[in-house]
């Protein structure tokens, strides 16, 4: 009895009939890998090149492959799968592209010695021009610069933070969901889509029209930012407002507590990690904006510790003055360093919030007692 | 006489009360009169040039002939992004919320929040430095290739500074907009829907297309919209990119402007006139942007009334 009469032919049960085997992706791939080098090896192999050939390869050869097996449904469901996957590939290109570039061009400008703390103050073009004939340290800092953000977002924040939050109250804890708590939240809305440069242009039209024309100081920066800080604010805190239990108001209401001392002595502390999170991500959010700081701070080039007068510089606004304006026109090297130091300055302070907001919400989290 | 104690300090009290509730309320209404003074001063900023003679506008021709190229290149960015990043958008989220694995999903949400936390003057600067160098070749096969099409029409740019290159960069920055919003939309899908789908032996495609992208439909197209705001208001990314100049149809040669780029890279030095000039064509942006936003916004509060099965 060596013949049996249903003959195995393959270990897989009907179950599994008309499946792609497990291992297909993994074939396929190693097949679009291998057929992909042998065609950029025909016109000059390049990593990119081959990572985009390759996925293509592996589309095609995976999506046919399911059609000839599994039918057109199956088929189509692999196809949908490779493109939300490719698109989400593609996504991540230029976040990794972005961070590379600033950290290799980023790393020379802010190991250069006395960046963080000179300005560029008296730093003219022949300095440049010596320092690539020469091969010198290049000269300048961004310490005016690092000061105007520090003082433009800190007066940002002191003016948005208490209205951002009052009216965050107001929508919760007043409002009642009236017509002018909806009006308001409409337009705080419509307030996150203001252009930067419109805040900016507005901040200099109500300093032009109230102080008088030209008025450029990081206190019109901090209004202009303000405006673009207020509902990033108002939203935040709203939404952690609204997840206060309601139980803790009525433990509060019924023992006598005022509706005033309620919120601030009970609402506020239980929402307090959510809330101070949400500014650290406003702060973070408005500390790269170049637009508004260009229109109403004008740029400087030496230290100014007053907010109320006279220009000043902000990071951001360096960077872009350095990469448009050169210091020496003739050897823009050493200004796109010092540009590129200060982008990675500003990124690291921007991942310091980002990294911080999370920190917060997770360390001052209220304590659940289930 | 048992009523003196009790009524003794409730003055006091109700005082905090009313001194609070007021103070609230005028911080909500502080938040609509900048809303409403945003408009005022750029009006009252912007009249000089609306209604200066003609020849004293730069260009010579009126403020309607100085702004209406830029208003076009404005778009022609705008829709450039849109393009380029609604698609992978909606792929990046249909990504975290369908097809990633859970535990992975937060990560990768946060690595998109990332891309949005990036400020946009380094993505300018990335894009002179880095993505108009490195794509430059490309424009110049569309021109040798592509020519017959207007918007491909050569000789490419040199140094690949154009309106593709900045639109480029632009979608790049509306992405995570269009991505975090479409995200929140698709896990609001209700799950039975999606069961449902599956038990009727629908593949996961199949299952998205009938459950998740009908209930999302609207909130796409909200979240499209905002970024179209965020694209039609992005300054840096185009002031650094494109190297600017008269409306031209090709994308590939420099030309084209946006209003804010042109804000951007002429109001510091500017005065008199052309400070109003200026200030009008940001009134025009801010009338363009704040009209997309609130139909995107009203589009979403409709759609939240009608959203019953969530």
């Amino acid at each position: 009895m060596t013949s049996t009469l249903t003959p195995v032919r393959s270990k897989r049960s009907a179950l599994t009939k008309g499946q792609l085997p497990k291992y297909a992706p993994y074939v396929v791939l190693a097949a679009a890998l291998i057929v992909g080098a042998a065609i950029l090896a025909l016109v000059g192999f390049n990593a990119f090149g081959w990572g985009i050939v390759s996925a293509l390869l592996f589309a095609i050869g995976l999506v046919s492959w399911s059609a000839v097996v599994e039918g057109s449904r199956k088929a189509k469901d692999k196809l949908a799968t490779c493109l939300v996957v490719g698109s989400f590939l593609v996504a991540l290109l230029p976040l990794i592209s972005v961070i590379w570039t600033v950290l290799v061009n980023g790393v020379p400008g802010l190991l250069n010695p006395g960046f963080l703390t000179t300005s560029m103050n008296g730093v003219t073009g022949v300095f440049d021009n010596r320092a690539v004939e020469n091969g010198t340290p290049v000269l300048g800092g961004i310490y005016h610069a690092l000061l105007g953000t520090v003082q433009i977002t800190l007066l940002a924040t002191l003016i948005s933070v208490p209205v951002g939050l009052l009216t965050a109250i107001y929508l919760v804890e007043y409002g009642n969901d009236g017509r002018l708590a909806r009006a308001i939240t409409f337009f705080v809305d419509v307030m996150t889509g203001i252009p930067s440069i419109v805040a900016g242009l507005f901040a200099a039209a109500f300093f032009f029209a109230v102080v008088g024309p030209g008025t450029k100081t990081g206190a019109v920066a901090a209004v202009a930012l303000s405006v673009l800080m207020i509902p990033v604010v108002v939203r935040s805190s709203e939404e952690m407002l609204k997840i206060v239990p309601n139980e803790l108001r009525e433990a509060a209401y019924a023992l006598g507590v005022r509706k005033w001392r309620t919120i601030v002595k009970v609402v506020i502390p239980t929402a307090i990690s959510g809330i101070a999170s949400g500014v650290t991500l406003a702060i973070a959010r408005v500390i790269g904006e170049t637009a508004p700081i260009l229109v109403t701070a004008g740029f400087a080039t030496s230290i100014n510790s007053n907010v109320f007068g006279g220009w000043m510089a902000s990071l951001p606004t360096f960077i872009y003055t350095q990469i448009l304006n050169p210091t020496s026109p003739a050897n823009p090297d050493p200004s796109s360093q010092r540009a590129w130091g200060a982008a990675l300055v500003l990124i690291i302070l921007v991942m310091i919030l980002n990294l911080g907001a999370r920190l917060i919400a997770r360390v001052f989290a209220p304590k659940t007692g289930r | 006489m048992t009523a003196t104690p009790l009524t003794s300090n409730q003055g006091a009290a109700r005082a905090g009360d009313k001194i609070f509730s007021g103070a609230a309320l005028a911080a909500g209404c502080l938040i609509l009169a900048v809303l409403f003074g945003v408009a005022l001063f750029l009006v009252v900023q912007a009249i000089p040039a609306l209604t200066a003679p003609a020849a004293e506008i730069q260009g010579g021709e009126g403020f309607f002939a100085y702004i209406w190229p830029i208003v076009i290149g404005t778009l022609i960015a705008a829709a450039i992004a849109l393009v380029i990043a609604t698609p992978i958008s909606i792929g990046v989220a249909l990504f975290i919320s369908h097809f990633a694995p859970r535990r992975l999903a937060a990560g990768l949400g946060y690595v998109v929040d990332l891309l949005a936390a990036i400020p946009s003057v380094i993505y300018g600067a990335w894009g002179a430095a880095f993505l108009a160098k490195e794509i430059s070749p490309a424009y110049n096969w569309l021109a040798a290739n592509m020519a017959w099409l207007p918007i491909f029409q050569g000789p490419a740019s040199a140094t690949g500074k154009t309106i593709l290159t900045a639109g480029i960069v632009l979608s790049v920055m509306v992405l995570p907009i269009i991505t975090s919003l479409s995200r929140e939309i698709f896990l609001q899908t209700p799950k039975l829907h999606e069961e449902a789908a599956l038990a009727l032996g629908a593949t996961r495609w199949e299952m998205i297309k009938m459950s998740v992208l009908p209930f999302a439909r609207p909130g796409i197209i909200s979240a499209v919209m905002l970024g179209l705001g965020r694209a039609l208001g992005e300054t840096m990314a185009v002031a650094l990119v494109l190297s600017s100049g008269a409306l031209t149809a090709s994308l590939i040669q420099s030309g084209n402007q946006t209003i804010a780029a042109e804000i951007a890279l002429n109001f510091p030095e500017a005065s008199g006139l052309k400070v109003s000039t200026l200030i009008a064509a940001g009134l025009v942006l801010f009338v363009i942007t704040l009209a997309v936003n609130m139909i995107a916004r009203w589009i979403i509060t409709r759609h939240k009334e009608f959203s019953g099965a969530n």
